[in-house]
C-alpha cells in the first residue's frame, strides 16, 4: 500500500442495472483527514457507490480503490483500515448485540474482541447488549452498526445516511460522534440527506445527481462559486421584483414571504437600487447573503429535471427534515 | 451516544491487517446454526422419526415386513432397528433434513441483509463460503449420526443387543453390528454430502431459502422419476438417488465394496460442479440486498 495513496480514489466508475445507468463515470478523491460529504438526491446513486467502494457489487467500469487497493482485486485485504455500512446495518436478530459484535469481531482477527464493550459503551448500548437484535428499535440498530464498524479501528469510515430514521437527540449525537472521530484524525466518508449536517460536518463534498457526478471540491468553493446572493425588503416587493427581473446582471430573482432574492454581482446591485429609486420603491433593506448549501444542492440538482412531481417530492422530503433536524 | 468517560474512539490502536482463519469462520457458521429453530426442526425429525418407530414396533404383536432380511428380525436383535430406519430415512427424511439447513445457509444471510455485514470484515468471500458449505456438510453429518445413534439406543433398549443376520445371511456378533451400522451411516452420508452441496449451491444461486429447500429436495424427487421412465435404466447407475443405497453393498460378507466406490465417485460428480459453481457465483455476485 503506497503510504501516501488516498483513503477513497474512484475513477470512471460506472454502475448499470439493465437500462438503469445508477453511476454515471464518477470521479471523487477523498483525501486523509477529510469529512467529505456525499450528497444527492433519492436514487442518484450514492449507495451503490458506496456498495462498489466496499466491494459488494462489481462496477461495471471503472475501479475505487481504498488507500491504493481495489477491492475487486485484493478482496478483504483492500478493507484494511476500513469500515462502514451502506443503507440500514443489519444483523443477526436471532443473536444478541454483543454476540453480533463477537462473531464481527471474529472475523476481524486481531484484537477486535478486546474493544467490544468500549464501542457498546461509545453508543450507549452497554445495557442492552445481551438482548436479541431482532427486539432493537431502528435506531439501537443504527448505533449497534456504528458500534461494529468502530470495532475495525478503521482510518477510513464510510457512512451511508447513518442519522436515517434517527430522532433528534440521535441525530446530534451521531453528529457528535461523527465530529469527534474527525477530529481525531479519522477520515470519514459520509453520505447524506441532511444538508444542515453535512453543512456542519463536512469540509469537502461531491454532489451527484442521477448518477453524474455534478460538483467535487470544498464546500467553501462551492458555496462561494454559488454566487452572492441578496436578499431585499422594500415598500413593494412585488413591483421590486419585476424590476430586478428586467435588470440587466441580476439573475434567479424570486419572492419569498418577505421581499425578494436574486443573486448579482456589485455593480448590478448598484443599478438595481438606482431602478428601484427611479421607480419610486423604497429600499428597506439590502442584505448580501451566502447561498446555503440547500440553494446550491437544488440549483446542481434539479437543473434540466423533466420530473417536476419527484422533484417536489424531493424537496419536500428535504424541507421535513430541516425541520426535523431544528 | 455521549463522548463522556469513554476513551476516544480513534485512540484504539489500528490492527496490522490479518485475515480471520477459515476455521473461525467455520465456528461461527456452526455457532450461528446452534442459534436459528430451523436446526433443531431437522435434528428433532431426526430423533423423533427412530423413537415413533421403536414404539410401534414394540406395541404391534405381528411383524409382517417379510421380504426385508432385518425386518424380520426386528424383536430379535436392536441391531435391526438402525438399519430399518437408515433404509426408510434415507430415501426421502434425510435428504429434506440435510436440504433444509443446507438451501438456507446463503440465503438466509441475503434474507437477513447480513450478507454486507459479513463480507465488509476482514474475510475473503471465497472464506465464507468454504465455511458455509462446511457447516452445511456438518450438519448433515450430525443428522445421519444422531438418528443412527438413538435408532441403535431405542432398538437395543426395546430388543437387546443381540446378533444380526446380514444382507448375504451372516450371523455377525453384536459389536461387529454395531461397526456395520456405523459404516453403512457413513457410506450413506456420501450422497448426503452432494445433495446437501446442492442445497449450498441452489441457496447461493437463488437467494430465498424456501426456494432453494424446495428445489433441492426436488432433485431427489426429479431423480426418482428419471429412474422410472423405461427406457433409461442405462443411466441409472448415475443417479445420485441410486447411490442412497450403496450402503447395502456393507452388509454382507464379504464386503461388497463395489457399489460403495461407485457411488464415491458418481456422488462426487454431482458435489463437486455444484460446489464449485456455487463458490464461483458467490465470488461474483452483487451483494445489493440489504
Ligand atoms: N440492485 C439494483 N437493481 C436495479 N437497480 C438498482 C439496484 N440498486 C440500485 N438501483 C438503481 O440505481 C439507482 C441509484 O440507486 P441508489 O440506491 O444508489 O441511490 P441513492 O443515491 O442511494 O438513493 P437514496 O438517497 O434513496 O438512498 C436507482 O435508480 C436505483 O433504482
Ligand atoms: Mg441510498
Amino acid at each position: 500500500m503506497a503510504a501516501d495513496a488516498a483513503p477513497v480514489r474512484a475513477r470512471g466508475l460506472v454502475k448499470r442495472y439493465k437500462e438503469v445507468v445508477a453511476v454515471d463515470h464518477v470521479d471523487l478523491t477523498v483525501r486523509a483527514g477529510d469529512v467529505y460529504g456525499f450528497l444527492g438526491p433519492n436514487g442518484a446513486g450514492k449507495t451503490t457507490t458506496l456498495r462498489m467502494a466496499l466491494g459488494l457489487i462489481t462496477p461495471t467500469e471503472g475501479n475505487v480503490e481504498l488507500f491504493g487497493r481495489d477491492p475487486m482485486r485484493h478482496g478483504a485485504r483492500a478493507l484494511e483500515g476500513v469500515a462502514g455500512f451502506v443503507e440500514a446495518p443489519r444483523f443477526y436478530p436471532y443473536l444478541s448485540g454483543h454476540k453480533n459484535l463477537q462473531l464481527l469481531a471474529a472475523l476481524d482477527g486481531a484484537n477486535a474482541r478486546q474493544r467490544i464493550d468500549q464501542v457498546l459503551d461509545i453508543v450507549e448500548l452497554l445495557p442492552r447488549a445481551g438482548h436479541r437484535v431482532g427486539g432493537y428499535s431502528h435506531g439501537m440498530r443504527q448505533r449497534l452498526g456504528i458500534a461494529a464498524a468502530l470495532l475495525r479501528a478503521p482510518r477510513l469510515m464510510i457512512l451511508d445516511e447513518p442519522a436515517t430514521g434517527l430522532d433528534p437527540a440521535g441525530m446530534r449525537d451521531m453528529r457528535l460522534l461523527i465530529r469527534r472521530l474527525a477530529d481525531e484524525g479519522m477520515t470519514v466518508l459520509l453520505s447524506s440527506h441532511q444538508l444542515p449536517e453535512v453543512q456542519e460536518l463536512c469540509d469537502r463534498v461531491a454532489i451527484v445527481d442521477r448518477g453524474r457526478l455534478v460538483y467535487e471540491g470544498a464546500l467553501a468553493d462551492l458555496r462561494r462559486q454559488g454566487g452572492a446572493g441578496y436578499r431585499l425588503r422594500s415598500t413593494d416587493d412585488a413591483r421590486a421584483l419585476q424590476i430586478a427581473r428586467a435588470q440587466p446582471g441580476v439573475e434567479r430573482a424570486s419572492g419569498g414571504e418577505v421581499g425578494i432574492a436574486f443573486q448579482a454581482d456589485e455593480h448590478a446591485v448598484a443599478q438595481l437600487s438606482l431602478a428601484l429609486a427611479r421607480a419610486g420603491v423604497g429600499i428597506l433593506a439590502l442584505t448580501p447573503e451566502l447561498a446555503t448549501l440547500e440553494d446550491l444542492f437544488f440549483r446542481l440538482t434539479e437543473d434540466g429535471h423533466g420530473d417536476d412531481a419527484r422533484l417536489q417530492a424531493t424537496a419536500a422530503a428535504a424541507a421535513e427534515q430541516l425541520v426535523e433536524a431544528q | 451516544m455521549s463522548s463522556v468517560g469513554v476513551a476516544p474512539a480513534g485512540a484504539l490502536a489500528a490492527p496490522r491487517f490479518k485475515r480471520a482463519a477459515t476455521l473461525t469462520v467455520y465456528r461461527w457458521e456452526l455457532r450461528k446454526l446452534v442459534s436459528q429453530k430451523r436446526t433443531y426442526l431437522g435434528l428433532g425429525l431426526a430423533i423423533i422419526l427412530p423413537l415413533i418407530f421403536v414404539m410401534v414396533q414394540s406395541l404391534r404383536q405381528h411383524h409382517d415386513h417379510g421380504d426385508n432380511i432385518f425386518a424380520s428380525q426386528i424383536t430379535q436383535s436392536g441391531l435391526a432397528t438402525p438399519v430399518l430406519m437408515l433404509l426408510f430415512l434415507s430415501v426421502f427424511m434425510l435428504p429434506l433434513i440435510a436440504s433444509l439447513v443446507a438451501g438456507d445457509i446463503v440465503a438466509a444471510e441475503d434474507g437477513n441483509g447480513t450478507l454486507k455485514t459479513i463480507l465488509t470484515r476482514s474475510v475473503d468471500r471465497g472464506q465464507v463460503f468454504a465455511a458455509k458449505a462446511l457447516a452445511a456438510v456438518t450438519y448433515a453429518t450430525i443428522a445421519v449420526f444422531l438418528s443412527a445413534a438413538v435408532a441403535t439406543a431405542a432398538g437395543v433398549a426395546a430388543w437387546g443387543f443381540n446378533r444380526v443376520i446380514t444382507y448375504s445371511g451372516t450371523v455377525v456378533s453384536p459389536s461387529e453390528g454395531l461397526l456395520l451400522v456405523f459404516a453403512a451411516n457413513a457410506c450413506y452420508l456420501i450422497p448426503l454430502i452432494a445433495v446437501a452441496s446442492i442445497g449450498v449451491l441452489l441457496s447461493t444461486v437463488t437467494r430465498n431459502s424456501a426456494a432453494a429447500v424446495v428445489g433441492a429436495v426436488g432433485v431427489t424427487i426429479l431423480l426418482f422419476i428419471i429412474a422410472q421412465i423405461p427406457g433409461l435404466e442405462g443411466i441409472r447407475p448415475y443417479l445420485l438417488t441410486e447411490q442412497y443405497e450403496a450402503w447395502h453393498g456393507l452388509l454382507r460378507t464379504p464386503t461388497n465394496w463395489s457399489p460403495v466406490s461407485h457411488s464415491a465417485w458418481v456422488c462426487a460428480l454431482y458435489a463437486a460442479p455444484a460446489l464449485l459453481a456455487g463458490y464461483l457465483v458467490f465470488l461474483r455476485r452483487d451483494v445489493a440486498g440489504g
